[in-house]
C-alpha cells in the first residue's frame, strides 16, 4: 500500500550537503518553526557547517536558550554552541531581523547622505518602516540577499514570519515591478515634485481625477509626505527591485531548500498544504514537511478500547495499585487515540501530497529552555532515515489499526 | 471561576492569542456564548483564511454577513470574512460616493497598491469595517448586540489595532484623520475588550504577558485571559509527582495489569513512560497557571476536547463560557 506513506525526509543528508546553501522554514504560527530553525542550524554547525540563523521575532526564551540576552540585526556568535561545534570545525551565529534597521540601511546605502536624511525623517517613511504589516516580508527577503552576498556563511537558515503572509516575500519582486511600472508611482510622486497645473501636465489630465480622489481621501498633508517619500525613493527603488528579483531567483536555485513545518492538527496541516502548493506553483525547491510535536504511543499493541476495558475491570474498590494501574491505562487510552488521530492526519496529508518527504518530531513534555534542548531536537531531526523495512512496518501497522 | 464579566459594557470583543492556541475556535465559542438568550452577534474574520467557515462547516464566506449558527434562546451568530479589496471599494462608495471611480482605480492598479503595497492601509480598512459594524444602527437600534473579532495573533495585535492611530498621526487633517479618530475612539472606550487566548505552555503564557503589557502601554482595554485546551488530570493527584519522576512502583503496576488480564510484564514500562509524560505535562500546566494568576486578569478556562473540533465542540465550549458567567 503506497497511498498514505510518504518518502522519509533525510535532514542529516540535507544539512551535510555542501551544496545546500539556504534553508527556509515556513509554516503556520505556533508550530515551533523558530525553534526548528534554531535546532537545525545548531545541528548543521555540529556537522561542520558555517551557519547563520536568521529568526524573525523569536520568543525571548529562544534567544536565552542560545545563551544570548537578546538578538539584533547583526549576526552574533552563539558562545554556548562553540563547545558543541568545536570538534567538527563548524560555527554558529544567530540574528534577529530588525525590519526598520534593515530598511534604514538600504536607504543609507543607496542614497546621497542629504537625500537619505530626508527620507529617514519623512513621517510616512517612519511609519512604513517600523509599524506596518508586510514590510517584514520585504525586509526578510532583502536581508537574506545581503547575508548571501557577504559569503561569510556556507549555510543560511531562515525563519519566516508567523502567518500566511510568510510567503508574501515570494510576491515581493512582482509587486515591486507592478508598482514601479504602474501609473501609481507617477501619480504619487508627481505632487511632491510639482503642484497645480504642472501636476496636471506631469500625470496627464486623464489621471488628474485620481490625484483628486487620492487627495480627497488622504488629505493634502499626507499626500505630500507620501509623494515626497516616493519621489525620494524613486532612484533607489530600481535597485531594490533588482535585488528582490535576484533573491527570488536565488530561492529557486537547487542550493535552496524549503522546509514546511506543521503541528499534527487539522488547521496547521491545512496551512502546510497551502504552503506546499504555493511553493510548487512557484517552482521553489521543497525539501519536505516536518511534523512537529507528535505523540507516538509507547505501547502501540494495546488499543484504547482494550485499555479502557481493563481499567474498568480494575476499578473500583480494589487496592491502591489497582487504582493507579487503572489510571495508567486511561492515560494510555487517551494517548493512543491522540496518536491514531495524528497518524490519520499525516496519512491524509501524504495522500494529497504523495511526493512530499515527511519526518515527525515527538513532543517534548517541557518547553525549550537551553541549548541542550535545542541540541536534542536537532538530534531528532537528523537521526538517520529508517531503513526501508521499518517504514513498511509502520505503514502496515497504520493500515491494520482500526480508526478511532 | 469568576461569576460576572469584568467588561459589562463591552460590545466589541477582540480575540487574539499566539498562533496555535485555538484563537479562531475560542472566538467562535465566545460569539455563541454571547448570542445566548436571543442576542445578535457578528463574528468577524480578518485574515482571509476562511477559518470560520471551516469551523461552522459552511462553504467559504463571501463578503457579506451571513448566519452561521443559532444559539440557545433564539440568538444568532452571523459571520463576516472581510475581503480587503471589497472593503476598500465599499469605503470609497460609503464616504466619497466613488463607486465608479473605485472600479477605475482597480483598473489602474490603485486598489492593488492600497491593499498590498501600502500594507498599513489594509489594517486601516479592516479596523474601519469593524468599527462600522459595532456602531451600525438599524431603525434606531444597534444592528448587533456584540461583535467578536478573530484578530491577528498576539505578535501583531497592538500594531493591528493602533495602525489607525499611526495613520492619523501621518495625516494631520482630512477625512482619513477623522475616520481614524473615530476608530480609535471606539477601540479605546469601555465598549471594547481585548481578550487573549493562551494554552498552558511557557511560550504562549509569556506572549500573553507581553501582549497585556504592550496593550496597556498604548492604552488599549485588555479584557480577559481565555485559557484554551486545559488538560484534565488522569492520574490521582497524589501520584503526579512520583509519576513525573518515574518513581511509581513498576512491579506492583505490572502485577495489577496482569490481574486485569493484560501482559503486565511488558506493558508496565511503556505505560509508566506515558504516565511520566502526562504527569510532567500536568506539572508544567500548574506552573503556567500560577504565572497567569500573577497577571491579575479575569481568567476563563476551557477544557481540551478529545478528537477533532467540529460545530458541536463549539457549542460545548460556549456552554462552558456561559456557565462561567459570560453574557
Amino acid at each position: 500500500m503506497t497511498a498514505g506513506s510518504s518518502p522519509p525526509l533525510d535532514l542529516a543528508a540535507l544539512i551535510a550537503d555542501p551544496d545546500t546553501r539556504i534553508i527556509v522554514c515556513c509554516g503556520a504560527g505556533g508550530v515551533g518553526k523558530t525553534t526548528m530553525s534554531a535546532a537545525l542550524a545548531l545541528a548543521a554547525a555540529q556537522a561542520g557547517r558555517q551557519v547563520v540563523v536568521m529568526t524573525i521575532d523569536p520568543a525571548r526564551r529562544l534567544a536565552q536558550s542560545l545563551g544570548l540576552e537578546r538578538l539584533d540585526n547583526t549576526p552574533r556568535d552563539v558562545p554556548a554552541a562553540a563547545e558543541l561545534t568545536a570538534a567538527s570545525g563548524g560555527h554558529l551565529q544567530a540574528m534577529m531581523l530588525d525590519m526598520k534597521r534593515t530598511f534604514d540601511e538600504i536607504v543609507e546605502a543607496h542614497s546621497e547622505p542629504a537625500r537619505a536624511r530626508q527620507i529617514l525623517e519623512n513621517p510616512f517613511y517612519q511609519a512604513l518602516s517600523s509599524s506596518f504589516a508586510g514590510t517584514q516580508e520585504y525586509m526578510a527577503m532583502e536581508k537574506l540577499g545581503q547575508l548571501r552576498e557577504t559569503g561569510n556563511w556556507d549555510l543560511i537558515v531562515v525563519d519566516t514570519p508567523p502567518s500566511r503572509s510568510a510567503l508574501d516575500f515570494l510576491d515581493a519582486p512582482h509587486r515591486m515591478s507592478r508598482f514601479l511600472d504602474g501609473t501609481m508611482i507617477r501619480l504619487l510622486s508627481a505632487p511632491g515634485r510639482a503642484g497645480g497645473r504642472v501636476y496636471l501636465k506631469v500625470v496627464g489630465a486623464g489621471l488628474a481625477i485620481f490625484g483628486r480622489i487620492i487627495n480627497k481621501i488622504l488629505g493634502g498633508q499626507l499626500l505630500k509626505d507620501v509623494s515626497h517619500f516616493v519621489g525620494a525613493l524613486d532612484t533607489m527603488f530600481g535597485g531594490f527591485r533588482q535585488r528582490a528579483q535576484a533573491t527570488y531567483d536565488l530561492l529557486r536555485q537547487p542550493g535552496t531548500a524549503f522546509l514546511v513545518v506543521a503541528a499534527p492538527e487539522p488547521d496547521a496541516l491545512r496551512e502546510a498544504s497551502y504552503f506546499v502548493d504555493r511553493l510548487s506553483s512557484d517552482q521553489m525547491p521543497l525539501a519536505g514537511l516536518v511534523l512537529n510535536r507528535v505523540h507516538p504511543s509507547t505501547a502501540p499493541g494495546l488499543s484504547a478500547g482494550r485499555a479502557e476495558g481493563a481499567a474498568e475491570n480494575l476499578s473500583p474498590g480494589n487496592s491502591r495499585n489497582d487504582v493507579l494501574a487503572a489510571s495508567l491505562l486511561l492515560v494510555h487510552a487517551q494517548r493512543s487515540r491522540t496518536d491514531a488521530q495524528e497518524q490519520r492526519l499525516a496519512r491524509r496529508f501524504a495522500s494529497a501530497h504523495p511526493d512530499v518527504a515527511l519526518r515527525s518530531v515527538p513532543a517534548a513534555a517541557q518547553d525549550v529552555h537551553d541549548l541542550d534542548a535545542l541540541r536534542q531536537i536537532g538530534a531528532h531531526l537528523t537521526t538517520p532515515v529508517p531503513p526501508l523495512r521499518k517504514t513498511k512496518t509502520r505503514a502496515k501497522r497504520a493500515s491494520v489499526r482500526p480508526t478511532a | 471561576m469568576p461569576t460576572s464579566p469584568a467588561w459589562p459594557a463591552a460590545r466589541l470583543h477582540v480575540v487574539t492569542g499566539k498562533g496555535g492556541t485555538g484563537k479562531t475556535t475560542v472566538a467562535a465559542a465566545l460569539a455563541l456564548a454571547l448570542a445566548h438568550g436571543g442576542r445578535r452577534v457578528l463574528l468577524v474574520e480578518v485574515e482571509e483564511r476562511q477559518g470560520i467557515a471551516q469551523l461552522f462547516d459552511t462553504p467559504p464566506l463571501p463578503y457579506e454577513e451571513r448566519r452561521v449558527a443559532v444559539a440557545q434562546g433564539g440568538g444568532e451568530v452571523r459571520a463576516l470574512a472581510i475581503d480587503v479589496e471589497a472593503a476598500l471599494l465599499e469605503y470609497l462608495e460609503m464616504f466619497y460616493n466613488l463607486k465608479r471611480a473605485g472600479r477605475a482605480l482597480r483598473r489602474m492598479g490603485a486598489v492593488d497598491f492600497a491593499t498590498a503595497i501600502a500594507p498599513g492601509l489594509r489594517d486601516v480598512l479592516l479596523t474601519g469595517k469593524i468599527k462600522e459594524a459595532v456602531t451600525r444602527q438599524v431603525k434606531g437600534a444597534r444592528a448587533y448586540d456584540a461583535v467578536v473579532v478573530d484578530a491577528p495573533p498576539t505578535g501583531r495585535i497592538a500594531r493591528f489595532l493602533a495602525v489607525t492611530e499611526h495613520v492619523a498621526g501621518l495625516a494631520k487633517g482630512g477625512p482619513i484623520k477623522t475616520q481614524s479618530d473615530g476608530v480609535m475612539a471606539v477601540l479605546r472606550s469601555s465598549q471594547t475588550a481585548i481578550h487573549i487566548v493562551t494554552v498552558l505552555e511557557d511560550m504562549p503564557v509569556q506572549e500573553t504577558a507581553d501582549a497585556i503589557a504592550e496593550l496597556r502601554r498604548i492604552g488599549l482595554p485588555v479584557g480577559s485571559i481565555l485559557v484554551n485546551m486545559a488538560r484534565q488530570p488522569l492520574l490521582p493527584l497524589n501520584a503526579m509527582a512520583r509519576a513525573a519522576t518515574g518513581r511509581l512502583d513498576s512491579t506492583a503496576i505490572a502485577a495489577s495489569l496482569s490481574h486485569a488480564g493484560l501482559d503486565g510484564e511488558s506493558l508496565a514500562g511503556p505505560l509508566l513512560l506515558e504516565a511520566a509524560d502526562h504527569a510532567q505535562g500536568w506539572q508544567a500546566q500548574l506552573a503556567c497557571r500560577a504565572r497567569l494568576k500573577e497577571l491579575n486578569r479575569l481568567t476563563y478556562e476551557l477544557p481540551e476536547l478529545q478528537g477533532p473540533i467540529d460545530t458541536g465542540s463549539l457549542y460545548e465550549l460556549a456552554d462552558v463560557l456561559t456557565r462561567a458567567g459570560i453574557r
